[in-house]
């Protein structure tokens, strides 16, 4: 059903630049399979916490001070003297943290349902992207309000580049524009900061063409058959988004509202100084993975390439998953190493932490062991000898079949 | 496997929340209380937070500044605008130039920041034998736990143990990373005398002060609670219909 | 959200409609609740709304000298009038101004004019003592001025302003 109306206007408008036909295309009446369940509700509700980040990021940076002596107390004027600066301030920090939530849950839903597999390799690719620019946008935005973690995150992190043989110490004076992290550091942070979720806009339009141009996955895995498989996005989708969205603002304002400072650190609301180093230095939770893999490296160099390898290696994830069938349900070894691989992902989360001493360093080195082994060792040789259970012959026939299980795949999740 | 997961993801989380108590270093867990503030319908005792600014102003501003608010901040405690007019009056600030290019001395206004008992950091580090009195307008968010962190150091002043050495200048709170602290006691029973008659002891002084510095360092909770409220309750009538919709639209695909 | 993409064909159209509505009502209120912090928090903090007062001692001002005071980031001239400045504003007929204001309207003690100094034009500030009326000359468009601050030639459609004050004491007054 093409695009169609009786406004003339809009008629003309369209056919001269075909804005509304594009909407139609892609919002409305884009065929999609009709299996979903709530796994897939994590792109839209990533592209709405893209668009809250923004929104809120232009109107902080509107009274925000990017200068070492101002910007403390320009985050301090935001939160007691702007109009609802206090609830715009809250929504941006806490919305970073919502965000990473929804991402990571997105992408796990790509590992396990085999997202990644051809013909959906470069929308993967995009992925990845839009992943290393968001930690590149959150670890900047971090350091702006120049507290003692913002001030000694930004020291750490861009003291792993040190560890590049022979060039390092220039590329570090040359991010910091000095001999420390100081006021230069700060201004050019901001401005990236401010620049890189437009990248990251379009990236994900690319992400979007990506993924128009084969169609969503499905939990099943399998292609689509014919019209009998797929409905509209609209209105099924929307509503259904829309009701996802309404489930995740509650979460969200939970936090926003009253646990506005759970997810930070309580250091940074001391103002930076140089002179003293805080007694242990986190970064913000959704880096601790990373970090806990960077630490589990006695090696410095050795451990800033684990750490970077860690999001690299999903560059290489379509050829290294051998299978070719794509979702999980179906392929019973690979599920159990999938699952394992997730609480390795929370153990080096939990790891991160913990000082890198004792246990928590035993268990990081272990976890990441068994990160870089999922995926080198693991996927490959699992794709060779696993036996996949037998697909069904198509969408519709397991949705008819199964009853209810598509109608309630909440229940199936818990 | 889920259960395991739920597990898994408890254990994440409680290490999150854990590592906030032990970032601190060697010190005693703050004993839980209850506060006025806490809670999702929790809002600022305003007697106790009038009381503990008596406290703040009588006591603690002799060495610590709260930089970030200033006297018209006062109007939401509960203070008139004549008494925030005559609280601002008590203190000099400089301003300037003049005409003639000189700074000069005025008594405050309420658009004034409160007025810092130092000059500056080096200032302050000079008069306190090298330690430095931090600026107390963040400080019930910038300690992990900070209400039941500040009345527990307050209050918690008391004999080291005999095998616990205090070197001279410091002294033995437990509640204090490391144990030992450049401030001395800071409150000592009836050191101020509240005008609504209520006793001056340790302890209470303790809790008001805290009052007082939660609400400098949070003036927006009792706004950010009540808007919560509203929104949280909208949020769920709405999910409601938009799910009510959802099962509508979707009535006929299965 | 459309209804029309749904057919009514189960028979419950009616509810169905009714939830359709409904669901949209609230969403479209929810979001236009969701807009105004983000607009309010461009109206002045509660830091500068603190300070739109200032205060001016008038006693170092010689009577044919004014001031240029700032209030609320704009400048207020503060002018001690000569008697001849006070007649000539007096002398002029209401008929023959373009926003006609007798100068009693416009001051409260005759001696002292006090007025915003932008111009009612497109907001430049205008040169004291100059342009043919012997008050204030703009020089961005030519807006000429008389001594009381009324507008008498050029592009400008109103008088200067005059802000709120008041004498907190003889030689002392407070803006805003």
């Amino acid at each position: 059903m093409a695009f169609q109306t009786n406004n003339r206007i809009i008629k003309w408008i369209d056919y001269r630049l075909p804005v509304f036909s594009f909407a139609h295309h892609s919002l409305i009446e884009y065929p999609t399979p009709k299996n979903l369940s709530y796994w897939w509700n994590f792109g839209s509700l990533a592209g709405i916490m893209l668009v809250v980040q923004i929104v809120t990021g232009i109107v902080l940076a509107m009274h925000y001070t990017p200068h070492v002596d101002h910007a403390f107390a320009s985050v301090e004027h935001i939160m007691r003297n702007v109009n609802y600066g206090w609830l715009i301030r809250y929504m941006h920090a806490n919305g970073a943290s919502m965000f990473f939530i929804v991402v990571f849950i997105h992408i796990f839903r790509g590992l396990y349902y085999g997202s990644y597999k051809s013909p959906r390799e470069v929308l993967w690719f995009l992925g990845v992207i839009i992943l290393l620019l968001m930690m590149a946008t959150a670890f900047m935005g971090y350091v702006l309000p120049w507290g003692q973690m913002s001030f000694w995150g930004a020291t750490v992190i861009t003291n792993l580049f040190s560890a590049v043989p022979y060039v390092g110490d220039s590329i570090v004076t040359l991010l910091w524009g000095g001999f420390s992290v100081d006021n230069p550091t700060l201004n050019r942070f901001f401005s990236l900061h401010y620049l890189l979720p437009f990248v990251i806009v379009g990236v994900v339009a690319l992400h979007l063409v990506a993924l128009h141009q084969h169609g969503s996955g499905n939990p099943l895995g399998i292609d689509r058959k014919g019209p009998q498989d797929s409905i509209p996005f609209h209105p099924y989708y929307t509503v259904k988004d829309l009701f996802g969205l309404g489930v995740f603002f509650i979460f969200f304002a939970f936090w926003l509202f009253y646990a506005p400072n759970a997810l930070g650190h309580p250091d940074n609301y001391i103002p930076a100084n140089p002179l003293v180093t805080p007694a242990h230095i986190v970064p913000e939770w959704y880096f601790l993975p990373f970090y806990a893999i960077l630490r589990a490296v006695p090696d410095k160099l050795g451990g800033v390439v684990l750490m970077f390898g860690s999001i690299l290696i999903l560059f290489l994830l379509p050829w290294l998953d051998t299978s070719r069938v794509r979702s999980g349900r179906f392929r019973p070894i690979f599920k159990q190493f999938f699952w394992v691989f997730v609480l390795a992902c929370l153990a080096l989360g939990w790891a991160g932490a913990q000082p890198p001493e004792g246990l928590p360093l035993a268990i990081s080195r272990v976890a990441t062991v068994y990160y870089f082994a999922y995926f080198l060792v693991i996927l490959p040789l699992v794709g060779w000898f696993e036996r996949p259970r037998p697909l069904p012959a198509s969408i519709s026939e397991p949705v008819l079949g199964a009853g209810k299980m598509a109608a309630q795949p909440a229940r199936e999740k818990a | 496997m889920r259960k395991f997961m739920f597990a898994a993801v408890a254990a994440f989380l409680s290490g999150t929340f854990a590592l906030a108590a032990q970032a601190a270093g060697e010190q005693d867990p703050a004993p839980s209380r209850s506060w006025s503030f806490s809670g999702p319908f929790g809002t600022y005792d305003r007697a106790a937070a009038q009381r503990g600014f008596q406290v703040y102003k009588e006591v603690c501003a002799a060495c610590h500044s709260v930089k970030y608010l200033a006297y018209r901040n006062l109007r939401d405690l509960g203070f008139s605008e004549a008494e925030v007019k005559a609280i601002a009056a008590q203190y000099e600030v400089t301003d300037g130039p003049n005409d003639d290019g000189e700074m000069f001395q005025r008594p405050a206004v309420p658009a004034d920041r409160f007025k810092s008992p130092f000059a500056n950091d080096k200032a302050a580090r000079a008069a306190n034998g090298g330690a430095l009195p931090p600026d107390l307008s963040l400080i019930a968010k910038a300690r992990p736990n900070g209400a039941n962190y500040l009345h527990a150091l307050l209050s918690g002043y008391r004999e080291p143990p005999a095998d616990f050495a205090v070197p001279e200048g410091l002294h033995y709170n437990p509640y204090f990373a490391g144990k030992r602290i450049a401030m001395a006691p800071p409150l000592n029973a009836d050191a101020v005398t509240y005008a609504d008659g209520t006793q001056a002891s340790v302890d209470q002084m303790a809790h008001d002060v805290t009052t007082f510095l939660m609400w400098a360092a949070e003036p927006k909770l009792e706004d950010r609670h009540s808007l919560g409220f509203k929104v949280i309750l909208f949020l769920i009538v709405l999910t409601g219909l938009f799910y009510a919709v959802k099962r509508k639209v979707w009535a006929d695909v299965h | 959200m459309s209804s029309t993409q749904v057919s009514g064909a189960h028979g419950g159209a009616t509810r169905r409609d009714f939830l359709y509505v409904a669901a949209g009502a609230f969403g479209a209120v929810g979001a236009a609740a969701a807009v105004w912090p983000f607009i309010h928090q461009m109206n002045p903090s509660a830091d500068v709304l603190a300070l739109s007062s200032t205060e001016i001692d008038l006693s170092q001002i010689p009577e044919g000298m004014g001031i240029t005071a700032v209030w609320r980031g704009k400048p207020v001239f503060v002018r001690h009038r000569s008697a001849k400045e006070i007649e000539e504003a007096q002398a002029v007929a209401l008929a023959d101004l373009p926003d006609p204001e007798p100068d009693a309207k416009r001051v409260q003690k005759p001696q002292w004019l006090i007025m915003v100094g932008v111009c009612t034009h497109l907001g430049c500030v205008p040169l004291g003592q100059q342009g043919d009326f012997g008050g204030w000359f703009c020089p961005c468009h030519g807006s000429h001025y008389d001594t009381s601050g009324r507008i008498r030639r050029g592009p400008a459609p109103k008088n200067l302003e005059v802000p709120p004050y008041t004498f907190i004491e003889e030689n002392r007054i407070r803006i805003g």
